[in-house]
């Protein structure tokens, strides 16, 4: 308690404060990942009530009868493209290349945005096939956890596209690389999210 | 117009009630005073600059702390109406569903906005002191986190006078939780409210622990923080496993009232048993959640008060963290007579005796900490003596509820109702306010008024007893909860209305600390060393009320209980000042108006989905979306206090030269 | 002082009260205290039990709050020792892990025994007398009665035949309740589209308090029943009587039935065929059926999502409402059969 930490407040003054910003931006991401644990086990439990009530269809269409195979193959192929070039504009971040960072972000969000929509179908279809979210469990869960994917989804688009401006307003200093260090992860989570719901929801379901 | 006009008013606030009249009148009445002391001595600017837009935890903690006594006052006020209403058999005082209202909110607001926030408050007013910090991990964040729980808490109470209560239960239980059982918007406020202010905790979870991971000061170690501090941690890793179960559960139940989905309905194949095990799963948790802390607070008060270590400090970690993984593995028992199976029930009858080896564990380790010590009776070491007995007892009947077969005997009753207000009450009720004791002379500079303290504290302790030791023999007698009243023929008047007595006697107590307060701000001890309890952790060497930084010069650590030992090794001469020239300029987060703005956005589409009004729950949710990008925009976030303004600071309290 | 004499007379009032109105609470019955039958005395052995063994634990800890509070007082001239710095104990610690251990290892144990040993119903006393059949149901705001094997019906009340097992079957065409009767044991859920399965016995006879125990919405006070033991031959009587004197419960009579509200007690002469399971079969019970067709595909889903998800105890949970919906279902087919 004595003892105190020795600054030498004049000659490193601005180092401290850098080194003091840096450690802010590294804690952010590691609020990030807990974010993360947290919204796991928001999926989790969704995946949770979704396998419960999966054969509660209340003579309703089941699953097999309304996923179309090239559909959600489709969606599924774009959505894992979309992590790949994620991954690429963190490769041109960290090369310091402010140009290719935007470029691969307007191709991620164009594909995430083609994966939306390409949902949006999908539910569209379904309800004009009769199958809405009041006509069995099955479906509410089922509308409810895909739904929820692509509701994280629109909003990392958002947020891709404010972070986009931004880029482009600052370039890349140490604040806006944690941001788009940040959203990578999203990305990549809602990817391995989306894996789950391939397999759990998707694939389980035609077969 | 006007017929239109009228037949909207009258659905769409509660009506037909002298008790909601009255309390219409009063909150205008208070809102009035409030506006005109506000307008009258021109305090709009100071109120938004100090306190609306301040990230600063102390005032934060503050912030909850009050919040927390008004709900308490509110639930209390709950708890009161229901048990004149039980006093006697066949009382006329409520209808059926005006008392199913009020228990509804009585429990909802005990747990979910008093205790919550209490125990929020008590985080944020200790944590960042006593590890050293000079703010938590993310200050924006908690003040997002607090008006969240703010307009969350906001929500919920408009029931009481607009749309109706809620009143299937402070767990909701589908399906009288669903439209066929509840049309009204009572649970739309219910989901709302909790919802709301649910992602406010868990955004707190969050920040505690990586405030607990990054922000400690150099040299204090895992096996040196406090034991509150370790509390708080293991607090906060449920708070983040539970919470998102929460989200999701309410979150379900409102597709299912708003888009008419079946998930929990008793039609179009709803399976409401799993509503029951999701929100227990969260429900479960939950009360460790509020629990652990209150053990925390034990720690530090206890070894403060008898001048001692704390004792068999890793046992006590061991023992927190084990619970904190135990929590989850017991939620069943909520249920055992639910037709879960035989192997279920003993799995989870087991787990939850389990739970009772490390609390009983940290019991013993709080006598032994006693034992060779010197034990004086403050205020705080008071309400931790009432602690002791009262939750050993509660433990112990909680280890009766968990043998499955007698449980069949128990549910439901009023002998588990006893229980857990005896563990609530005496376990995190009398530890909040054991904190709340001990802390508020560092927060405000002064003490609480003993002689006032000790009549609310005796008020408190023997009206518990007599409250609730006849409600354990009620369970025995046959009665069940949530009964709204009852006939002479099972002879459960008398034992009721002493339970009654007992609890206005908890009432006149509460009473007694408000006066406390009030009586305190002008006439209560003045704190000037900073260290008014000789107390052992670093919080308390730091001026008392804290300067915004908290610490002008970061502490070192290199041994548990750092400032206590210094204090020995000088013999307890009071700390050498420090030089001006250690003194830096100090880097500090700005104050921001957007959490309030966008807890408020949240609050509009809340009451927009409440009452389907689509085009305010829309506007709402983009207000949030806009506060968002709003705070994304902004770079401009912190500022350093400039070295002259600290060295002033420190100089006027002493603290340099 | 003065002060000191308030208290002292609050305390007084206080006491005063207590032993007055305990004094004058004894015709209140104990209930859970006073078993008529197997399962209630077996539940009520076990509270024993279970009370005796937390006592083991909670009367030395208060004994030594007591000695520590008062031998260790700061007061001057205290000459107790004082050990500042003393804060570990390997054998202490051994000591207060090890002891609450034993006493759940030996309350775990008798609460395993008890809880497989209730969960069905003994075969010894099966043999000699046919266990008779009730069906019941939680209605908004009302209990209904089902004897299947006489016919008849009864709201409100119930009687049963002393010294026969009595297999209640449990549903509710409402909010879920739950079905208690102390004396003769403890509650069960009554869930809608579940069909879940409660025995009981009465040793004597006599009558006895029953009660709706899980809140189902505004009138939820005044789901009470009363439960009446009688001979096998009185027994015999009141069913007779019920049959040649009350009118037959229809099905628009059970829909009226079912609307919500009070209702007093009352007899049916018979109902209709099948009333029941078509109760438990339009809330969801068929779904039931499905899920144990389809168990074998679900175990396969829930293992594979346990290894690769965080929210692992999300997914053990989803184990167990398998296993739930199992048992369940079994219980109650088993029963229609």
């Amino acid at each position: 308690m004595q003892h105190a930490i020795e600054h030498n407040h004049s000659k490193h003054a601005a180092d401290s404060h850098d080194h003091g910003h840096h450690d802010q931006e590294s804690m952010k991401v590691l609020g990030f990942w807990i974010f993360l644990v947290t919204d796991c086990l928001l999926f989790g439990t969704l995946f949770a009530t979704y396998i419960v009530l999966k054969g509660h269809v209340d003579g309703g269409p089941t699953g097999k009868e309304l996923f179309e195979i090239p559909g959600f193959v489709a969606e599924t192929f774009i959505l894992l493209t979309s992590s790949f070039t994620s991954g690429l504009a963190v490769l041109a971040m960290n090369k310091g290349k402010v140009n290719q960072l935007i470029g691969w972000l307007i191709v991620t969000a164009v594909l995430g945005a083609s994966f939306v929509g390409l949902e949006i179908n999908e539910f569209v279809n379904m309800v004009h096939e009769g199958a809405t979210i009041s006509t069995s469990a099955f479906l509410t869960a089922f509308f409810t956890l895909v739904g929820t994917h692509g509701l994280h989804v629109s909003v990392g688009l958002i947020w891709m596209i404010g972070l986009m401006v931004q880029l482009k307003m600052r370039g890349i200093t140490s604040v806006t690389r944690r941001k788009i260090t940040v959203i990578s992860l999203y990305w990549h989570f809602l990817d391995v999210v989306w894996i789950f719901l391939f397999t759990i929801v998707y694939l389980m379901g035609v077969m | 117009m006007y017929a239109s006009i009228k037949s909207f008013a009258s659905s769409f606030f509660v009506t037909g009630d002298p008790l909601i009249y009255g309390a219409d009148v009063s909150i205008v009445l208070t809102s009035i005073a409030v506006l005109f002391v506000l307008f009258y001595f021109k305090k709009w600017g100071w109120l938004w600059r100090e306190w609306l837009t301040t990230v600063d935890h102390k005032k934060i903690g503050i912030m909850y702390l009050f919040a927390s006594l008004l709900m308490l006052f509110r639930g209390g006020v709950d708890a009161l109406l229901m048990r004149t209403q039980l006093a006697l058999p066949n009382v006329q005082f409520l209808q059926a569903d005006h008392y199913n209202a009020v228990f509804t909110t009585h429990g909802t607001i005990m747990i979910l906005f008093m205790a919550m926030p209490m125990m929020f408050g008590l985080f944020n007013m200790v944590v960042p002191l006593q590890i050293g910090a000079r703010d938590v991990a993310y200050p924006f964040l908690n003040s997002v986190s607090f008006w969240l729980f703010f307009f969350g808490a906001m929500l919920f109470n408009l029931s009481f006078v607009i749309g109706g209560s809620p009143d299937a239960g402070w767990l909701s239980y589908p399906p009288l939780s669903e439209m066929s059982g509840s049309p009204g918007v009572g649970e739309n406020f219910y989901i709302w409210g909790i919802q709301i202010s649910g992602i406010g905790s868990l955004a707190t979870g969050i920040n505690f622990i990586v405030t607990i991971l990054k922000m400690r000061a150099p040299g204090m170690k895992f096996m040196k923080m406090p034991m509150f501090t370790w509390s708080v941690f293991s607090s906060s890793i449920i708070i983040i496993f539970a919470f998102p179960i929460l989200t999701v559960t309410l979150a379900l139940l409102f597709i299912d009232r708003y888009m008419g989905g079946h998930l929990f309905t008793m039609d179009g194949g709803g399976f409401p048993m799993m509503y029951i095990n999701l929100i227990w799963m969260w429900g479960h948790p939950e009360v460790y959640i509020v629990v652990l802390p209150a053990f925390g607070i034990f720690s530090e008060i206890v070894a403060t008060f008898s001048r001692k270590r704390i004792f068999g400090y890793k046992s006590m970690v061991f023992a927190l963290l084990s619970i904190s993984i135990l929590s989850f593995f017991t939620w069943v028992h909520h249920f055992f007579t639910m037709g879960s199976g035989a192997d279920v029930n003993v799995a989870f009858a087991i787990a939850t005796m389990a739970i009772g080896i490390p609390t009983g564990a940290k019991v013993f380790n709080w006598l032994f900490t006693m034992f060779r010590g010197r034990i004086r009776l403050e205020q705080p070491m008071m309400w931790t003596l009432a602690f002791i007995p009262c939750f050993v007892v509660g433990g112990a009947t909680g280890v009766m509820l968990a043998v499955a077969p007698a449980d069949y005997q128990y549910h439901n009753s009023y002998f588990l109702i006893a229980h857990f207000h005896q563990v609530l009450i005496g376990g995190v009720v009398f530890g909040y306010l054991a904190g709340i004791y001990y802390w508020w002379p560092k927060l405000f500079g002064f003490k609480l008024n003993e002689r006032l303290g000790k009549y609310a504290f005796w008020l408190w302790n023997i009206g518990f007893y007599v409250c609730f030791m006849p409600q354990y023999a009620l369970g025995f007698m046959g009665m069940t909860r949530r009964v709204y009243t009852y006939g002479w023929d099972m002879g459960w008047g008398p034992l009721n209305l002493v339970s009654t007595i007992g609890a206005f006697l908890m009432g006149i107590g509460f009473v007694f600390q408000v006066w406390q307060i009030l009586y305190s701000v002008k006439y209560g001890e003045r704190d000037t060393t900073g260290d008014p309890w000789n107390a052992r952790t670093l919080e308390w060497s730091i001026p008392s009320p804290p300067p915004m930084y908290n610490f002008a010069v970061v502490p070192v650590v290199d041994e548990r209980d750092s400032f206590w030992e210094d204090k020995e090794r000088r013999d307890f001469a009071p700390a050498p000042p420090v030089p001006v020239s250690k003194l830096e300029s100090i880097h500090m987060p700005k104050n921001s108006g957007v959490p309030i703005i966008f807890a408020a956005c949240w609050f509009i589409a809340g009451f927009g989905f409440v009452f389907d009004w689509k085009w305010m729950a829309f506007s709402g949710l983009a207000g949030v979306g806009i506060s968002l990008l709003v705070r994304s925009f902004t770079y401009d976030t912190d500022y350093y206090v400039p070295l002259e303004e600290v060295i002033e600071t420190e100089k006027a309290a002493g603290r340099a030269v | 002082m003065k002060k000191r004499s308030t208290i002292r007379g609050l305390l007084l009032l206080i006491t005063g009260l207590l032993t007055t109105v305990l004094l004058s609470g004894c015709d209140g019955k104990f209930v859970v205290f006073d078993p008529q039958g197997p399962v209630a005395q077996t539940q009520y052995k076990l509270i024993i039990l279970s009370a005796i063994l937390c006592a083991i634990v909670v009367i030395p800890v208060l004994a030594i709050t007591v000695f520590i509070v008062v031998r260790y007082r700061d007061k001057p001239g205290n000459t107790a020792p004082y050990k500042p710095h003393w804060d570990d104990s390997k054998v202490l610690e051994i000591l207060w892990w090890g002891i609450p251990i034993i006493i759940i290892i030996i309350l775990g144990g008798y609460t395993a025994r008890d809880t497989y040993a209730l969960a069905r119903t003994p075969k010894t006393a099966v043999t000699d007398v046919k266990p008779v059949e009730i069906q019941v149901t939680s209605l908004d705001w009302k209990w209904l009665f089902q004897y299947p094997d006489q016919n008849i019906a009864t709201v409100n009340y119930v009687h049963i035949p002393a010294g026969v097992q009595v297999h209640f079957e449990l549903t509710s065409d409402a909010p879920m309740n739950s079905f208690w009767i102390p004396q003769l044991g403890g509650q069960e859920y009554t869930m809608p589209g579940m069909a879940m399965s409660l025995w009981l016995q009465a040793d004597k006879t006599g009558e006895f308090y029953g009660t709706g125990a899980n809140f189902s919405g505004e009138e939820f006070a005044h789901m009470r029943f009363n439960v009446v033991a009688e001979s096998q031959a009185d027994f015999n009587k009141w069913v007779d009587s019920v049959k040649s004197s009350s009118n037959a419960l229809t099905e628009a009579g059970y829909e009226v039935l079912a609307t919500p509200g009070k209702s007093d007690e009352q007899s049916f002469s018979s109902y209709p065929p099948e009333l029941f399971d078509s109760i438990v079969k339009k809330n969801g019970g068929h779904h039931m059926d499905m899920d144990m067709d389809k168990d074998n595909d679900d175990k396969v889903d829930t293992d594979e999502e346990k290894s690769d998800t965080k929210g692992a105890h999300d997914m053990d949970n989803m184990d167990d409402m398998g296993d739930m919906d199992m048992s369940n279902m079994n219980s109650s087919e088993m029963n229609h059969k």
